[in-house]
């Protein structure tokens, strides 16, 4: 926890409110409820579902974020503690800010030992059992309740909550009624017994105008419906299945033909080894396909990576990464799959990475990465993770430019075979390293090819002239630096282009990031900031580096693999990168950046006094 | 495993098929495996096989894993596509290709190491859901690249040519594949070209997911006069159930039989399977009989060949999943990608 922190100071809409229940009894939708509520309301939340790897019975919670000013990171200390799970309720206390709220579920009344901390109490589960004769309603209604009580606590409009509860029921009508009932019961509760709002409270505000709250894998599998995908090979697995549900929700809706036939084939595979060898089949026949899976599942991808990879074949790969070694923390994010995917497979191997940093570029990057993997003709693997694939975020809205136009890349018809007098599947025409494929099926008597894993001519025939073999390589290399060219560029936050101070980030960090510039820079601290899109890195990279003495490296893993990758592809010197690591499981906070970076500048300062 | 091309000089006399095709036109590079192989005959029997159904060869794509068998793509179909995969993977990216392309032929060829042990999970997800191609095993009971390790469909009581005992029981793939719903299932030997070359044609010809475990000796590592996966041995102990003529569709039978010996297995595409019982009473859409049957002949040490089972449903994958007539590989993005005006709605329900 924060040192000094204190709860109840910050007023309107700064604070955070953490659910904690019982997974699999039907608190993530009431959770959702009152976060979209926030949004409608006008002002930016994050949400973050900090589940376990279970389905029924294990503590969960829902951790939720208000910042008006739009700061979306996690932030440690709760405010209020919604606890209706007796079985954590010590670790629940210990988490409420001095001055904060813990607000429980008193049936079974318990006391909870902090002076500092003012505990709201409420018979719910005694209510619920009043009202409602069903067990599994009296259950699932408790969660609305408590909704209700909050709502009532910190002042959310009633007629928003209401609105956002009968879209979340639309086409279940009848469940509306019984609802807002439970909504009210709990609402009514606190406003009647309680001095109603806490110091801390919402108001309706506009910083939600033209965004959305989404996840990261709904936006990435309606990403790949609009990056053309037709073939989805899969295998599930915590955080990656709900990406490729996504795809199939979307395409079910978006690509059904007139006769009612689909436009797209979805292959539940019997592991992930099937699922990218499916992807790769159709890659290499012609249709854009992709698998998704998480670290575990790249692990074991790793061989049909490197003949993708080889034998140059169109693919894309979501890797939602989630915390790791082994099995490791299936169901809490970390960013620790960069090495182990920007080099995957035996032999020398390189591959193209993408890195959205929220739900946003989910969508783009995976519409992108169809045109990249079909332009370069090798695996494009776009590294998200548990916290952006799985959280809602507060984000752009989604758009298309309907003037796009996909890129297929080098693909042959049958009269450009005829017009190449002297086509070989591998020979580099144009100096870009990309050389001509063609498609099976396309010409009666040219243009076929054996593709292989073995060493290879330009002809596509098996060679063991190793001479051969390394010109091969060698061109695939330059194919990788064509790459770098390609792929979107890095966001630059130049906020003193005279600071010395950099900051290179990716991903899911982009918050914490941001935050604790602002917070830096209120104590004499101004740094610069690049955040990193994609491997292989651009000029832009090496620039940023030579324009700043030190650069804090922020990432959630251990080894400081993007460091890493920075100093061996792009010639960063290493004394120069400085990691901020985190990889506890939990998404980055604003506050681990800023203490770092303020603390190892403060060191530096010192050196120079 | 060098390239080597064949001289593409043909005789002018060769016989074409109705596409103008000669069988050379079948033909692939120069075979690289030892002299005698098996595998070198069940090329043979695919080229002939793919002259007499007249299949445009650029329409087939062929597939394969790693190993001996494996190879061997290349030296059949030239103008065909191939794709030499990973290690028992073939089933995968054949899926994937058959996915993306519903029109074209697909012919995986693998082995007992790729398909009975390192691939099986893969051979067997393939048949469960009943993907459109044939799948042909070149079983010779061993890893002949590797120096004639014992592979798992080698024979318990069949030891290696240096003497040493096998100390595991086979796996039989064919039966596996009756009982995991592969649409068409056969057995056959390389050294019998009359049973075989009909067999593929059949199994070329079915809609759904057909499997030819061809007994392929291996002349190097298990041709010994102990092995079971031997020239010899089979040749003295294959109980044949049934000699069989494919014919294609629109042709007439030219020989006849007599009444009470033969029945015709029909296919969707209109061709037929004749099959000119030698065992009368069997029946190959009866799958338990069929496992009964090799099972029996089995034990008294014979390898059951011929049609074992037929399914006449022929629902390949493509109509279970529902999708599209048209090759996905041939939808224009344009028709695929929803633009920008569909995303409103969908943008609205996350607000």
């Amino acid at each position: 926890m924060v040192e000094g922190r204190v709860s109840g100071m910050s007023g309107i809409n700064d604070f955070v409110v953490k659910f904690a229940t019982v997974n699999g009894s039907g608190s993530a939708s009431a959770n959702l409820m009152f976060a979209k509520t926030l949004f409608r309301m006008g002002i930016p939340v994050s949400p973050k579902n900090i589940f376990p790897s279970n389905i029924q019975g294990l503590p969960t919670w829902y951790e939720v974020r208000v910042s008006g000013k739009g700061y979306l990171a996690r932030r440690e200390g709760v405010d209020l503690m919604v606890a209706m799970n007796a079985q954590t309720y010590e670790e629940d206390l210990k988490q409420v800010l001095p001055g904060g709220y813990l607000f429980y579920d008193s049936t079974l009344p318990r006391p909870f030992k902090r002076d500092d901390v003012t505990v709201i109490d409420m018979p719910i589960a005694k209510m619920c059992a009043e009202h409602w004769a069903d067990t599994r309603q009296r259950q699932l209604f408790k969660n609305m309740v408590y909704v209700g009580a909050v709502a009532a606590l910190v002042d959310i409009d009633v007629e928003v909550l209401e609105s956002v509860v009968a879209s979340q029921f639309k086409g279940k009508d009848k469940l509306i009624a019984p609802n807002l009932k439970a909504l009210h019961m709990g609402r009514d509760y606190i406003r009647d017994n309680y001095a109603c709002p806490l110091p801390f409270k919402v108001e309706a505000a506009d910083a939600t105008a033209g965004k959305i709250l989404v996840s990261g894998n709904e936006a990435a599998g309606l990403g790949a419906v609009y990056g053309g995908a037709t073939v989805c090979a899969w295998y599930p697995i915590t955080p990656s299945t709900s990406l490729a549900e996504s795809y199939e929700r979307h395409a079910k809706a978006l690509r059904i033909q007139d006769d009612g036939k689909k436009m797209y084939g979805i292959v539940q595979a019997e592991d992930e080894l099937a699922a990218i060898g499916i992807a790769i089949g159709a890659g290499w026949n012609g249709a854009r396909s992709f698998t998704a899976t998480s670290g575990p599942g790249v692990s074991l991808m790793n061989e049909f990576l490197g003949l993708a990879y080889f034998a140059e074949v169109p693919l894309v790969l979501f890797n939602v990464q989630r915390g790791g070694p082994s099995t490791g923390m299936p169901t809490r994010t970390q960013q620790s799959d960069i090495l182990s995917c920007a080099y995957a497979s035996h032999g020398d191997t390189r591959h193209v990475l993408l890195f959205p940093t929220d739900p946003t570029e989910c969508f783009s990057f995976a519409a992108e990465a169809f045109d990249l993997a079909e332009r370069l003709q090798t695996p494009v693997i776009v590294m998200s993770d548990l916290d952006i694939g799985m959280n809602d975020w507060v984000c752009d809205a989604l758009s298309w430019d309907d003037a796009h136009v996909h890129d297929r890349g080098k693909v042959l018809s049958a009269e450009e075979l005829d017009a190449m007098p002297d086509w070989g599947r591998y020979k580099d025409v144009d100096g870009d390293g990309i050389t001509y494929r063609t498609l099976p099926g396309t010409h009666p008597t040219k243009g076929a090819f054996f593709t292989r894993g073995t060493s290879h001519d330009e002809y596509a025939r098996y060679t063991e002239d190793g001479t051969v073999n390394a010109d091969v390589m060698d061109r695939l290399l330059r194919k990788f630096e064509t790459a770098a060219d390609l792929l979107p560029k890095p966001e630059a936050d130049i906020r003193d282009p005279n600071s010395r101070v950099g900051i290179i980030y990716f991903g899911a960090n982009r918050p914490a990031v941001l935050e604790a510039m602002d917070q830096l820079n209120e104590v004499g601290v101004t740094a610069n900031a690049l955040r990193l899109t994609a491997f292989p890195f651009c000029e832009d990279v090496r620039a940023f580096a030579d324009n700043h003495d030190r650069i804090y490296v922020v990432e959630q893993n251990q080894g400081g693999q993007m460091r890493q990758l920075l100093m061996v592809e792009a010639g960063i010197q290493r004394a120069k990168l400085i990691s901020v690591l985190n990889y506890d499981g939990m998404p980055m906070t604003a506050e681990f950046v800023r203490s770092h970076i303020k603390a190892a500048e403060s060191d530096v300062q010192l050196a120079a006094e | 495993m060098s390239y080597i091309q064949k001289p593409k000089a043909f005789h002018p006399a060769l016989k074409k098929n109705k596409l103008g095709l000669t069988r050379r036109d079948y033909e692939g590079a120069m075979s690289t495996l030892c002299a005698g192989c098996g595998h070198d005959s069940i090329t043979a029997a695919i080229i002939e096989a793919c002259f007499k159904l007249e299949l445009p060869a650029h329409r087939l794509a062929k597939v394969s894993g790693i190993g001996c068998s494996s190879k061997a793509p290349t030296y059949f179909l030239s103008r065909s596509h191939g794709f030499n995969s990973v290690h028992g993977r073939m089933p995968s990216i054949t899926t994937g290709a058959n996915l993306a392309n519903r029109d074209l032929v697909y012919l995986g060829v693998s082995g007992d190491g790729d398909t009975a042990s390192i691939g099986l999970s893969q051979f067997c997800h393939a048949m469960r859901r009943q993907l459109n191609m044939t799948y042909i095993v070149m079983n010779n009971g061993c890893y002949g690249l590797t120096k004639g390790q014992f592979s798992a469909t080698n024979d318990k009581a069949s030891p290696s040519k240096k003497g040493e005992s096998n100390l595991f029981e086979a796996i039989d793939l064919a039966q596996i594949a009756i009982q995991l719903g592969a649409g068409f299932v056969g057995r056959s030997f390389s050294g019998d070209k009359a049973q075989l070359v009909p067999l593929i044609e059949a199994a070329m010809s079915y809609n759904g997911f057909a499997f030819l475990d061809v007994v392929s000796p291996c002349v190097t590592f298990n041709n010994h006069p102990a092995s079971t996966k031997s020239y010899d041995y089979v040749r003295g102990h294959n109980a044949v159930l049934d000699k069989l003529d494919f014919v294609p569709p629109e042709e007439e039978i030219e020989i006849d039989y007599a009444e009470g010996t033969t029945s015709d297995v029909e296919l969707h595409g209109g061709a037929k399977i004749r099959l000119h019982k030698l065992d009368t009473g069997y029946d190959p859409t009866d799958a338990d009989q069929a496992i009964n049957t090799i099972r029996e002949r089995l034990n008294a040490g014979e390898v059951t060949t011929g049609l074992l089972y037929f399914d006449g449903r022929e629902q390949d994958l493509h109509e279970t999943l529902g999708t599209s007539e048209r090759p996905l590989n041939t939808l224009p993005l344009g028709e695929l990608c929803p633009g920008s005006e569909a995303l409103e709605p969908i943008n609205d329900r996350f607000r």
